[in-house]
């Protein structure tokens, strides 16, 4: 059973009674599921990849009773595409994941924090909330997230559903011990939920995954895989590359580059990509092709990364724009060594000095941009900037 | 015994004062645009009492001292 | 002990006060403006402003207990804590009494700061700004010798020095570098309306 089966996707959102008539009516939560869920390995889907079955535990275990679960739906990655999609089409799975999660965890409150822009989504998981039983509906409630990179932040969800203003916020506690009011939240992935929602039904993971290939391929969008597949079977569901491949994105904008050559036969599984130290993320596949130059790729996107700090901490705000104006440089005046040696001294300044980790992504990106593409950092020609 | 202390920096309301910089520059030094980078570790003793100081003269209450934490496992 | 010893000690401790509140008050104003050179670190104007602070209460304490024994004036120590209580001169020592407690508040709320947080320290910490005026007034009320040319001219220094610091403040803006990017974001995503 995979998440997106079911009638047409062009159909729009699958109803409750459709939903109901295919997959069975809501299971149990509770501890029991938490054990399955342990069992079947099921990792988060936002991009942290953090085992689900353990979280819950913990969440479980802090909870007085007056727990909250944030579904997390604001989807701030620029290209990504399966949450919206999971809460265009599927939205009774997404419910149900929440209504097993806060059985499980003990909440009493489940709040659907669902992008701005999403406004299909939004429809969509609003009709779906109000077809719902009584005590079922009573529970939840839908709060837009702004439309921002950092609000998709755990902290970020938290503080926006508990004082309305969607920044990130200095992490001991974590929402897992005190989110919203002081209780212990459960900020859940809206893919993961659906992946539990399946779970609950059959006792094992799903074995598919929902990624969004984007990029220089003739068919780019959001696909349901199995676990394993490789990027390059992925790459041919999607049309295949529409001009020869140079490297690929894999994890959007906090992931890490791989050249082509090399990307092809990477598993899309986040724990043989654990073992080769990569990271699925949130699960977007960006294929660049030998036409676009990276350099200035790589400093388009960092200027968009520098933008999109909260301007809370120092060194995130101004590291990054320091970065991204070196990397523009770079870009369009051409390499200066002196340029090279303040992105490299500059990445180790800004790491994990944030209160959140929007400039760790940031660095991390940028360090292996500059692995990946060292030869084009280290022997660009000064170039009119493209537009990125 | 060592009392195993470290320092710790609230980087919200860390708005780059420097004064911690200034007392304990053994531990803290500012990076590039102003902020403190702490050294690592748990604080020596003798380095305890400017430490305390340097958590005091705060401006914005943004450093504060606390006993070193067994390593967690990552959880985000 | 003397009457003009009294009298003399109150007068004197009190223009020491205003003197040490006056440089509190620059001081304080200097560490929001991160002034620093070479020879004058930051911890420096913190270290001052806070010392400078204590001080001014001892001189204070002089100040007051040396008016209240003072048989002269026929103050009790009610006077001392309940403003607009005494015969003598009610109006200005009772402004005196206020501006007095007010630093009192301050003091101690500085004192417990790790306790109470930053936004209660800092709010309390405003009443600097109603203490201060609020004590000049008291001394060029009060004082019998309030235009005698010396206690004029300290006190005009005062004034100047702390006006000036004030007018240089509102005039610099913010030394926080993220100030104006932290607020047009928070901005960006304050949803508080349509919760």
């Amino acid at each position: 059973m995979k998440l997106l089966s079911g009638p047409d996707l062009s159909l729009g959102p699958e109803r409750l009674a459709a939903h109901v008539q295919r997959l069975g009516p809501l299971p149990q939560g509770g501890h029991a599921l938490v054990e399955v869920l342990v069992r079947s390995g099921l990792t988060g889907r936002g991009g942290a990849a953090f085992p689900v079955g353990l979280k819950w535990r913990v969440v479980a275990a802090a909870s007085r009773g007056s727990a909250v679960v944030i579904v997390n739906g604001a989807e701030g990655e620029p290209h990504s595409k399966k949450d919206r999609l999971l809460m265009a089409s599927r939205p009774h799975l997404v419910i149900d994941g929440a209504l097993l999660a806060a059985a499980s965890v003990h909440a009493r409150e489940i709040v659907l924090c669902i992008g701005e822009g999403h406004h299909a989504a939004r429809r969509s998981m609003s009709e779906a909330v109000a077809e719902r039983a009584d005590h079922e509906r009573r529970m939840m409630r839908i709060v837009a997230a702004p439309a921002r990179y950092v609000a998709g932040d755990s902290s970020a969800t938290v503080h926006l559903v508990d004082a309305g203003v969607a920044t990130p916020t200095t992490t001991p506690p974590p929402p897992r011990e005190r989110g919203v009011g002081g209780a212990a939240t459960l900020v859940q992935n809206v893919e993961t939920l659906a992946h539990v929602a399946l779970i609950a039904r059959t006792g094992v993971a799903t074995g598919t995954l929902l990624i969004t290939v984007a990029g220089s391929v003739r068919a780019p969008g959001v696909y349901e895989v199995n676990a394993g597949t490789t990027l390059g079977e992925a790459v041919q569901l999607a049309g295949g590359t529409s001009s020869p491949a140079r490297a690929v994105l894999l994890g959007g904008y906090f992931g890490q580059w791989i050249e082509s050559g090399a990307a092809w036969s990477l598993p899309i599984d986040p724990h043989a990509l654990r073992d080769r130290g990569l990271s699925l993320g949130c699960g977007v596949i960006g294929v660049l092709p030998t036409s676009h130059c990276p350099v200035c790729e790589v400093a388009g996107i960092m200027r968009f990364l520098a933008s999109e700090s909260s301007a809370q901490c120092g060194p995130c705000f101004f590291g990054l724009r320091a970065l991204a104006d070196a990397c523009t440089r770079i870009a369009e005046r051409g390499t200066d060594p002196g340029d090279l040696q303040r992105l490299q001294r500059w990445s180790a300044e800004v790491q994990g000095r944030g209160a959140c980790k929007h400039p760790d992504g940031a660095v991390m990106f940028l360090r292996s941009a500059m692995k990946t593409f060292e030869d084009d950092f280290a022997q660009h020609p000064a170039h009119q900037r493209r537009s990125a | 015994m060592t009392k195993q202390l470290e320092l710790v920096v609230d980087r919200i309301k860390c708005d780059g004062r420097g004064l911690c910089a200034e007392i304990l520059p053994e531990l803290i030094r500012l990076d590039s645009w102003g902020y403190p980078i702490v050294a690592p570790g748990p604080i020596l003793d003798h380095l305890v009492g400017l430490a305390e100081r340097a958590v005091d003269d705060c401006p914005v209450l943004a450093i504060a001292l606390r006993r070193t934490q067994a390593p967690k496992a990552k959880a985000r | 002990m003397s009457n003009q010893l009294l009298w003399y000690t109150t007068r004197g401790a009190g223009a020491v006060s205003l003197v040490l509140l006056s440089a509190v008050v620059v001081l304080g104003i200097l560490s929001v403006l991160r002034i620093q050179t070479a020879g004058w670190p930051r911890f420096l104007t913190v270290g001052l402003h806070r010392n400078l602070a204590l001080m001014t209460l001892v001189f204070l304490a002089l100040h007051i207990v040396t008016a209240v024994v003072d048989p002269f004036t026929h103050l009790g120590w009610l006077a001392a804590v309940v403003p607009f209580s005494s015969y003598y001169r009610t109006f200005w020592l009772g402004l005196g009494t206020i501006a007095f407690e007010l630093l009192l508040a301050i003091v101690v709320t500085s004192l417990v700061r790790g306790l109470i947080g930053q936004v209660a320290w800092r709010l309390v910490h405003w009443l600097t700004y109603a203490s201060w005026p609020v004590a000049v007034v008291h001394g060029v009320g009060t004082g019998t010798d309030a235009w005698s040319a010396w206690l004029f001219a300290l006190q005009a220094a005062c004034v100047v020095a702390v006006l000036a610091a004030i007018g240089y403040r509102l005039m610099a803006g913010s030394r926080d570098p993220l100030a104006n990017a932290r607020s047009s974001f928070q901005s960006a995503v304050d949803r508080r309306e349509t919760r």
